[in-house]
Order: structure tokens, then sequence, then C-alpha cells
């Protein structure tokens, strides 16, 4: 199947503790498509964020990937050392955070910055490097005089304008953007989603969107994957997931996103009852039982695996 | 940006008053000059004399005017052992103090950052636990002890290098100057490294934990995210927004290289102006115990306020007023 | 000991003492700075002789190696003797006394002062918060070993001279605590104002309790986490200030020795070989600070809330 970029296959994900090992990720499979736009939904701690550090090797002390495999092409990413791991990052897959604030060296130029990142992965010289650099710029819609301005200058609609220019001056082939509007004003977030869709439809990049946001997940993406609680509960087709969810998590989901649409501004926020579990407070069985209406005896015992790669749940089998 | 140099400036100037008020309390009411002068035979006529002649009947603020007019002028008074004048004492001994000041400054800086930078990007290395550890002993060492054990090793086992003294000295216009002979510099080295060692562990702690911390941030995450070479994230990144806090931190240790000059002073026998100082409160020589006082106490105030104008000038948020100046 | 939840059951479950038993490092520094505290507490019944009973003093012991019969008296000491026939053993051990003496004493000073200054200061706020405020930024520009020299020479100055020898240790004790204060304060002072907005103190307010005693019984237990933490450190640094001042002769008197004093002695002799005279006290002395400030040090990072 050439046209997957991506495939991720059981990833396990584990932070050793003294007190009892911790799960951010248990088991999640996917793959990315060439120039798709897959969003990753779920909440805080789901295990989204985590998703994409694992991707580019960049969990955290004392994390690790304990089981899994994770495939850019033909080739495996999840255990390069690290030199070959600086060759991916940035020229094959570029990541995108929340703040962009915290995201740039606030000491240095938005310019040196830019130029050193062309440098790092194209076999171009300085000025060249200068020259695709402005027109870098000039694609976030940044004018070029500020090529030499400090990151403060900047509102933070802008930096994210600039963040996105950093992750694709090197022109990867998939971007993982973590939260990339959550920070912004809401006024703002519409026209950076708007860039950054087109910039990589543009260049035929995928795009592996994280968010909380089922909102964004409704504007940008093609797919959607959603989850819970370190697994995946369901994972499929936008259109098709938001008119008919199968996932009770996923129903409450979107039940719960408050819509402007038909004038329903008057109708009663619905919230899905209890809250997510902590990592080393996860129930027996399905994680999500405790709060699903629809649960069957079954659910306490076993968790459920992804089947027909679409949704985890034992209403389905 | 002007109003904060001038708040800044405001509160130096408090400062250095105050200090002058203490040396001046302390030259008038802790000394006992009219008994100095004269002995403890003196007629009461004589006395009521002198301090009419010294104008100790004035009013305060009188004498203390006086006292500061004087201090601008470098008239620090006499020493009560020798009667010799105390401003000359100090200019003859002040440029062996600095020359020491300066390699020890040097010494610090160097190695600290050095060794600093290493241990943060070597965390789990042994050779950075290694110097991690013996850091914590420099820090447990007292200056004295470290010059002592130093002559004990270097001059009295191994005799390579002097225990006292400054070697030979050049003399150049007002100044004289260990640099240029071999005995001076080989003088130079052990009080050097005392003098320097504990600053040196100071930086090197400092360079580390501020290195540990900026390698936490994001913006290390987001370069390393970009497939940035580690050299580039170290040295491109890391290092230039440690050194910042760094510099500071080390700009305001120079004034404790001053203080420590004492001890070292003493340990080697190095004729500065520490010596002077430290036999001054031995003997209960006032005027150059106050001198002494009001140099230092200007110099740190000084050294403060260059330190505190230079963070405002390199960092460019603050410069462009973009971030509340942090509480140190 | 009985299972269950009592104080010392808990004590041995919790965090702190797990954190403690895994770092063996921690446990030799606080097994040395308790043994050496005792030394210090105990120095009339352990040291061997009394090193400043000028009758009982021989000259012709001077200069004995350790462990080697003396040529002229066959005496044994275990650490040798000084110039004047001093067992070191002895010196050392009473040395070891004063040093300790005057660290604790003048951190409990600094404690005591930079404490109460800090609750002043955060719970009144106002002008005494800023004067108070202004006096440590002050204080705290020049290092805390010239304050106290500084104040060593003025009270020396003041003093008859007939006194000075005599007060050398209070006036020691004084100066070193004087100059430590600053960091007891700052830190009391801004876990104050944090308290102060607290719902217990609100309500404390409302029954009527007065500042001080608000500020005694309520807000005071919150603070003492970190301040152990800042008396432990100050404590080696007090330690190494007195043994510093000492070394330069504005010290304890020869009359009354610490180990700085008996380094400086010590000095004197490396040249013509007697090196126990040196190498006994020092390493006392860096065993002493060395281990305070590992305990420091670990205390400090298992308190952190941050770390946890």
């Amino acid at each position: 199947m050439t046209d997957i970029l991506l495939s991720v296959r059981n990833l396990r994900v584990v932070f050793p503790h003294r007190h009892g090992d911790l799960v951010p990720i248990d088991d999640i499979s996917f793959n990315v498509k060439k120039g798709e736009i897959i969003g990753f939904v779920g909440e805080s701690g789901a295990g989204k964020s985590m998703t994409g550090a694992a991707i580019m090797g960049l969990i955290d002390d004392p994390g690790i990937i304990e089981s899994g495999e994770i495939w850019l092409g033909d080739v495996r990413i999840d255990q390069l050392d690290a030199k070959r791991l600086i060759k991916i990052r940035g020229k094959r897959i570029g990541m995108i955070f929340q703040d962009p604030l915290t995201s740039l060296n606030p000491l240095k130029t938005i310019g040196d910055q830019l130029v050193e990142t062309i440098l790092a992965h194209l076999p171009v010289n300085a000025d060249q490097a200068k020259r695709r650099a402005l027109i870098g710029l000039e694609e976030v819609g940044i004018d070029s005089g500020r090529f030499n301005a400090f990151p403060h200058e900047f509102s933070g609609g802008m930096r994210q304008r600039v963040v996105i220019a950093l992750a694709l001056a090197a022109e990867p082939e998939l971007i993982i953007a973590d939260e990339p509007t959550t920070a912004l004003d809401v006024s703002v977030q519409a026209q950076v989603l708007e860039l950054l869709k087109k910039l990589c439809r543009e260049r035929n990049a995928s795009v592996m969107l994280i968010t909380h946001d089922m909102g964004v997940i409704a504007e940008t993406t093609d797919r959607v994957a959603v989850l819970y609680a370190g697994r995946l509960a369901e994972i499929g087709n936008t259109a098709s997931l938001l008119s008919s969810p199968r996932h009770p998590y996923t129903r409450g989901l979107i039940a719960s996103t408050p819509s402007v649409e038909h004038g329903d501004i008057s109708t009663h926020l619905y919230q899905i009852e209890g809250s997510m579990p902590r990592l080393d407070a996860l129930p027996t069985g399905c994680s999500f039982h405790p709060r699903c209406q629809d649960a069957l005896p079954r659910c306490r015992l076993r968790q459920p695996e992804v089947i027909n790669e679409s949704v985890a749940c034992f209403l389905y089998e | 940006m002007l109003l904060i140099i001038l708040r800044r400036l405001g509160q130096s100037f408090f400062v250095l008053f105050l200090v002058a008020l203490i040396s001046f309390m302390m030259f008038r009411y802790v000394g006992n000059p009219v008994d100095n002068l004269l002995g403890q035979e003196a007629t009461v006529e004589q006395r009521e004399a002198l301090i009419e002649a010294l104008g100790l009947n004035d009013p305060l603020f009188i004498q203390y005017f006086d006292f500061v007019t004087r201090v601008l002028q470098f008239d620090f008074g006499n020493s009560y052992r020798g009667a010799l004048p105390v401003a000359d004492m100090i200019l003859e001994r002040l440029p062996a103090t600095l020359e020491l000041a300066l390699v020890s400054a040097f010494f610090a800086m160097f190695f600290g950052v050095v060794m600093g930078v290493f241990t943060a990007i070597n965390r789990r290395g042994i050779t950075g636990n290694f110097i991690l550890s013996s850091s914590l002993i420099g820090v447990s060492l007292p200056t004295f002890l470290i010059g002592v054990l130093l002559i004990w090793v270097f001059s009295v086992e191994l005799k390579w290098l002097p225990s006292f003294g400054r070697g030979e000295v050049v003399e150049l216009g007002g100044w004289t100057t260990g640099f240029l002979t071999v005995s001076g510099l080989k003088s130079l080295i052990l009080p050097g490294i005392t003098l320097g060692l504990y600053q040196m562990t100071l930086i090197m702690r400092l360079t580390r934990a501020e290195m540990l911390e900026v390698l936490r941030q994001d913006y290390i995450k987001f370069a390393r995210a970009r497939g940035l070479s580690e050299r580039a994230v170290y040295f491109g990144h890391a290092l230039r927004n440690t050194l910042i806090p760094v510099i500071t931190v080390a700009g305001l240790q120079l004034g404790s290289i001053v203080a420590f000059a004492i001890i070292t002073e003493t340990v080697f026998q190095w004729p500065g102006v520490g010596l002077m100082f430290i036999n001054a409160v031995f003997f209960v020589d006032i005027p150059v115990m106050s001198a002494y006082l009001l140099l230092v106490g200007t110099l740190f105030v000084m050294i403060n306020l260059i330190v505190d104008l230079l963070y405002l000038a390199i960092d460019p948020r603050i410069r462009d007023g973009q971030l509340k100046r942090q509480e140190r | 000991m009985s299972k269950g939840n009592s104080l010392m059951n808990r004590f041995y479950k919790s965090d702190f003492f797990y954190d403690f038993r895994k770092s063996p490092v921690t446990i030799v520094s606080f097994v040395v700075v308790l043994a050496l505290i005792l030394l210090a507490v105990f120095a009339d019944l352990i040291a061997p002789t009394d090193p400043f009973d000028a009758k009982s003093l021989n000259l012709f012991n001077g200069f004995t190696p350790p462990m080697e019969p003396n040529a002229f008296t066959g005496e044994t000491f275990t650490l040798g003797t000084d110039d004047q026939g001093r067992d070191l053993l002895s010196a050392i051990i009473f040395g070891l006394r004063v040093s300790l003496f005057v660290g604790l004493t003048a951190v409990i000073l600094a404690m005591v002062l930079g404490v109460s200054l800090g609750l002043l200061a955060g719970y009144r706020g106002g002008w005494v918060d800023s004067v108070i405020m202004r006096a440590a930024d002050i204080q705290v520009t020049f290092p805390s070993i010239l304050i106290a020299m500084l104040i060593f020479g003025i009270a020396r100055g003041l003093l008859p001279p007939d006194l000075r020898d005599e007060l050398a240790i209070t006036v020691l004790i004084i100066a070193i605590g004087l100059s430590e204060w600053v960091p007891f304060a700052r830190t009391v002072r801004g876990t104050t104002m944090v308290e102060k907005e607290k719902e217990y103190v609100k309500a404390a307010r409302l029954i009527g309790l007065s500042g001080r005693q608000i500020m005694l019984r309520h807000i005071l237990p919150n603070v003492l986490s970190p301040v152990l933490v800042i008396a432990t450190i100050t404590l080696a640094l007090a330690i190494i200030a007195e043994a510093t001042l000492s070394f330069l002769g504005v010290g304890a008197p020869p009359t009354e020795p610490s180990l700085g004093t008996l380094i400086r002695i010590g000095q004197d002799f490396l040249f013509s070989g007697e090196w126990w005279i040196l190498l006994f006290p020092a390493a006392t002395l860096l065993a002493l600070a060395l281990s305070v400030n590992l305990l420091g040090d670990w205390l400090r990072d298992t308190l952190n809330p941050r770390l946890k």
C-alpha cells in the first residue's frame, strides 16, 4: 500500500515509577496516508500529545517506548539512534507545539532560527538559505522586513505562523501539530488553521492534528482518531464519524460540543458523567465502562480491541 | 527605560551614602583619635585644643560633610600605627590586590563555565558526576584551608612554587606588576587558584543549573524537533541563554573576590590591601579600617550597578520593556 | 513498636525517611555530624588531657609525631603534640567544641532575628516591610564574611583592650549571626505573605487573636520546612566563617582556640616538617563542613515540593 506515509503498530509507552509504572499509551495502531489531514482528539491526558512525541522520539525522561513499531515509509524509526533520528526530524517529520511564545528562542531573531533550520537539512549556502527563509516568511503572511525581529515583537497568532514556517522550512512529508491553536485567541485560530491546511495541501504533506476541540476537527480534518485513556476508541472518516459516531465516548464528545447551527444556542449543554480515569487508577476491562450508559457485563472484564480498523467497543463485536 | 536607569542610579547613591555614613561613624566614634594622637598623659588643655582643631565639637552633619569632602580628595587620615597617610598605604598596595583578583577571576570564569557546560551536557557520565562531587567539596573547603593545603603540596613537598610574597615586581609608573617576571608569575599561581577556586565552583554549579533549566525549555524541544544537531542545540541555543544569567551572577561575585582576597593575602602574606585591612582589625587601626570599608563598599556598589546595567543592555526583552525585572 | 498509624510508624513509612535510607551519602553525613556533636558536647569526658591546663604541659613533649613515643619523656600521643607539648587530640576535641558552639549559636541568632523580621515584614507589609527588605538588600550586596569582619572590628574597637580576648567568642557569635539573617527573613516573608491571605488566618483574626499570636502560632509552623533547610546551609557557612576569622587572627583567641586557630598554628610548622599539627585539625574541619553541607543539600532536595 504505497499511499501510507506513517504506520504506527501496537505502540506502548511506559513511564517507570517506584510506586508502579504509568502507561500513558497502552496499545495504539493507526496509519497516516500521504497528503491527508488526520485529527487526534481526546481529553487531556488521553495520550494524544504523547503519541506525537513518541513518533518524534521526544518523549520526556524517564518515559520509553516499551513495545510496538513506528514506520515512516519503509524505514523503521522507533529504534533509531540519535544521529539518524536528527536526519528524520525536521526533514521528513516536522512538529508544531502549543505555545508559540515558548517555542521560539527569545534571544534569537526569527530570521536566524529559520536560516539555521534550513542549513541543517538542505544542501544550500547561507545566502540561498536566507532567500528561502524570506520566501518561507512570505508564505505564512509575515512581512519580510521583520526578518531580524525577535519573537517577543510579534503577536501570538503571528508567532504561530513563524513556528509553522520553521516547521515547514525543510519541506517535511508529515507535520505533527500538537494543539497548534489552543493558546491563541479564537479570532486568530481559524486563520492559523486555514494557513496550515493550505500550505500542507500545496506540498501534499500529511498532517497529524492533535487537539481536544471537536470544532477544529470538524473544520480541518479528513479523518479523525478518538483517544481515551491511552487507547484508541474510534477512528474513521471525519464526516461519517461526526454524523454517526459509534463508540459511546465519541457520541458523548460530539453531544457535548456546543453548536450554533440551527439556532440551537439555548440547548442545555450535555456533559459525559464522571471524568477520564487517572493513569494510576485505571478501571478493569474497558477504560470507559464506568461512564458508559450502554455498558455490557463483558466490558468490565476485558479491553475491547479495534475491529475493522474503526472502533474498539464490545457493542460492535 | 531611562526611568529604570535613573532609579537604579538613585539606589546606588543611597547605598553609597550609607556606606560613607558607617565609615564616618566608625572613624568618629569607635576610634579615639585624641588618645591615639596625644597618648594617655596629655593634659586637659591639650585635649581641648586638639578636639577643637580636629573639629570634633562641630555639629554632626558638618563633620560628616567635612569627612566626605576629604574622602573625595582622597584624604583618609593617618594610620594609628606609624602615622602614615592611609591613602598612600592603599595606593601602594592596591596593584598587588588587583592583579591577584584579575588572575583568579579569569581562572574562575574560564574553568567554571567550561566545567559547568560539560557537566550539564554529560549528566549521566562518570566524569560529570565526579566533577560535581568534587565541587561540593570545593564549597565546603574554606578558602584559607585551600591555600594552606596548596602551600603544603606545591611549596613544602614539591618545592615547585613559592609560598609567600609576590616575587620580583616591576615598577611601571605608579603601578607595580608581577606579570613581567618569572618569579612574579610563579607567585601569582597558588594565590590565584586559592582565591578563584570558590568562585569557580559557584560558577560551575550555576552554569550547570542554568543550562539544565534552559535545556528543559520548549524552544530547545522545538529546536530538536526541527532536527538541529545536538551541537547546534547546545551551542547555538542553550549556551547563549545560559550565559546571560551566569555572567550576571558571576559579575556580582566579582565583589566577593575582593573580600576573599583578605583571606588569601593573609595565607600567602601577599602585600595587598586585604592584608593591610586584617592587620588593621587586629590592632584596631580605625582610619585604615574605615578607609578600606569605604573603598570596598564603593567597589561593590559600582559592580552591582554595572552588572545591572549590563543585564539591561544584553537581554532584548528587557531592553524593549517587555519583561518585568526578576527578583534576585 | 506497634504496627498501625503511630507517629514513629508513619515516619518510618514516609517518603522522607525512604529518601534518607536510600542515600548512603546522607546517612554517613548524618552519622558524622552526630559523632562530632557528641565529641564536642562530652569533650571533658572524652579528651585524654586538658590541653589548656598550663601546669600539665611538659615542653619536652613538644613536636611529638603521632603514635610515636616521645624521645625525652616516652609518652605517646594519638595525634601527636604541638610546639607547647599539648596533646593534639585533646586540642582538636576542644577546638571542635568551640567551632560547633559558635556555629550553632550564631545560626540560632541569625534564625531568630531573620525569622522574626521576616514574619514582621510579611505580616505587617507597608513601610515596615519596605524598611526591612531594603536593609536586607543592602546587606546582601556585601559578602557576609566582610560584614562579620566589620562587626567584629567595630566591637573590638568599642571594647577596652583587656576585655577583648575574653569577649572574643561572644563578639564572634554576634558578628556571624548578624551577617546571616537575610535568607531566613526573605523566605519567611514570602511564605508569610502567602499564608496571610489564607482562610485560617482570616478566621483567627475574626476570633480576635492578636497579630503576634497569629504570626507565632499559626503562620510560623507552616514556615518551618524551608527554614530548616536554610538553617542547615547557614550552619555550614557559619562554621566556615568562624574557622576563617579564627585563622585570620580575628576570631577565637589562642587561649580558647577553635579548629581555625589550630590550623593557623599548624601552617607555621609546615616547613619544619611537623605536618600533623596542620593535618588533623584541617581534616576535622573538612569532615564537619562537608557533612553539614551534604545534609543541607539532601534536605533541600527532599523538602522541595517542585521535584515531587
